[in-house]
């Protein structure tokens, strides 16, 4: 009776660690933005993005905390922070949305696949739908590289450009995810 | 009894899905200190230091620039015919570090000062309320013999007698987005001074604040109190004045009874008095330039 228990017990358990398998994840993912105009070019990275896929459910979520963002020069740090950004306030940028053309059998085989992903992006306190495409590819190791690039209007989040310097940053600024997930 | 617990474990451990927030799978994320930044748009809050340093690799190029007492009136054009320049250059030689020289106008001087922060306020990741910075300013006087206004006839001109020190710790925190402020307590010595009874040890202590408007715009405030007996003609030096923030500039206007803009000059020899309109209106201009970035990494 008892080992039939434990038996049932691990039968049980079987879908939940199935399932885990097929979810990958990264805390290491790295963003760059792009801001270009003649005036000047404003770019940043974070390489401290988490994300996490589910390759059953098609399910994807990023979260990039705002102040990881790195720039080239301090000032322009502090103030995308305190005047555009208001990273006390919104401490997180934020992406839920689905994958669409690639099925948990994918990940078992390398190969690179293009995707579509579609969901809602969250910045600054603003949510809007984003569409884009991204490129898969399902490494012989099991990891798998996300690309993706698209473009984001500052306008469209709420952040606030003053006319004095409207002429220095981008109104599409340039958004480019690369990480590597790892099997959960 | 064993067919409950089998029946309890099916349905605790038969996964959910679609409810559940993907990213709490990865539980709380480590992220080292993040440091509060931002307290002061700029390394001083008007004359005296605040609870700011540049950061590391950043070269900061200050134009300080008091005009005369407004109290000049028309034939003075309310101080705008005469003025008092400090330029000054400032680099952070690490984000705790910072070094800096400068050039006054008034008595010819040459000052330089190293500022470290010793405790630094937190956001996240660690529990500092408060930063504290140390600041060891000297200055020396360059000016002709004659014109040094501590040299008596009979006084020798030594070299050591045109110096000048400052110690200060600031302490302070930013309680909030739009309020900071700052105690600045420290020691100005002066190796000669003008008459014999007084000292050349001078205990000071200063408070600062700022209140932000706009996100561009603040409004500071500046007092240093000196423990001394009265000294006909010598005031406390008080300031007021906003900060204007535009890309890589930051403008400070302001009113101030200071006409020195080094740490003895403003906190011992403030001659102006507020109540009758010995008041300069000033500017400083901060222009920062990155000559080093230290989080470079190397193309890929």
């Amino acid at each position: 009776m008892r080992t039939l228990a434990y038996l049932t017990l691990a039968l049980a358990m079987l879908p939940a660690s199935l399932s885990a398998q097929e979810r990958f994840a990264t805390r290491n993912g790295h963003i760059n933005f792009f801001s270009g105009t003649p005036v000047e070019n404003i770019e940043a990275d974070n390489n401290k993005v988490t994300s996490v896929f589910d390759a059953s459910t098609g399910a994807i979520e990023f979260a990039a905390l705002i102040k990881a963002f790195e720039f080239e020069k301090a000032l322009m740090q502090e103030h995308f922070n305190e005047n555009y950004m208001e990273s006390n306030t919104h401490p997180k940028a934020n992406f839920k949305g689905k994958v669409s053309g690639f099925t948990a059998a994918d990940a078992m085989k390398a190969g690179s696949y293009d995707v579509d992903v579609s969901g809602d992006l969250t910045i600054h306190g603003v949510t809007k739908p984003l569409t884009t495409k991204a490129t898969f590819v399902v490494n012989a190791d099991g990891t798998i590289k996300a690309n993706s690039d698209f473009s984001v209007r500052p306008e469209d989040h709420g952040i606030a450009i003053p006319g004095v310097v409207r002429k220095n940053i981008a109104e599409q600024i340039k958004v480019k995810v690369d990480l590597t997930y790892a099997r959960m | 009894m064993t067919r409950f617990a089998l029946l309890a474990a099916a349905l605790c451990c038969t996964p959910v899905f679609g409810q559940e927030d993907l990213l709490d799978l990865l539980g709380e994320e480590e992220t080292g200190p993040v440091y509060t930044n931002a307290s002061f748009k700029t390394t001083r809050v008007i004359n005296g230091h605040s609870l700011e340093n540049t950061a590391h690799g950043v070269l900061d190029f200050r134009i300080s620039h008091r005009f005369g007492f407004l109290s000049g009136g028309v034939n003075e054009f309310f101080g705008l015919d005469n003025a008092d320049v400090r330029l000054g250059l400032d680099y952070g030689l690490t984000d705790r570090l910072m070094v800096g020289i400068g050039r006054s106008g008034f008595q010819k001087t040459v000052d330089g000062f190293a500022k470290y922060k010793v405790l630094r306020q937190c956001d996240e990741g660690c529990g500092m309320p408060v930063t504290l910075a140390v600041v060891a300013s000297s200055s020396i006087t360059t000016a002709r013999a004659t014109e040094v206004p501590w040299y008596g006839p009979d006084r020798q001109d030594y070299f050591t007698h045109r110096l000048s020190y400052s110690w200060q710790m600031v302490l302070g925190r930013k309680f909030s987005e739009g309020f900071s402020m700052q105690l600045t307590p420290g020691v100005v010595h002066r190796n000669l001074v003008e008459a014999e009874n007084d000292p050349n040890d001078l205990i000071n202590v200063g408070i600062g604040g700022r209140v932000k408007l706009t996100k561009r715009l603040a409004v500071n405030g500046e007092y240093f109190h000196v423990l001394r007996d009265e000294v006909p003609g010598l005031r406390n030096s008080l300031s007021v004045g906003f900060d204007i923030e535009t890309g890589g500039h930051v403008f400070q206007l302001h009113f101030t009874n200071s006409t020195g803009m080094f740490e003895r000059a403003f906190i011992t020899e403030t001659t102006g008095d507020w109540a009758d309109g010995d008041i300069h209106f000033g500017f400083n201009i901060s222009r920062v330039f990155t000559v080093h970035d230290p989080k470079k990494r190397p193309v890929e």
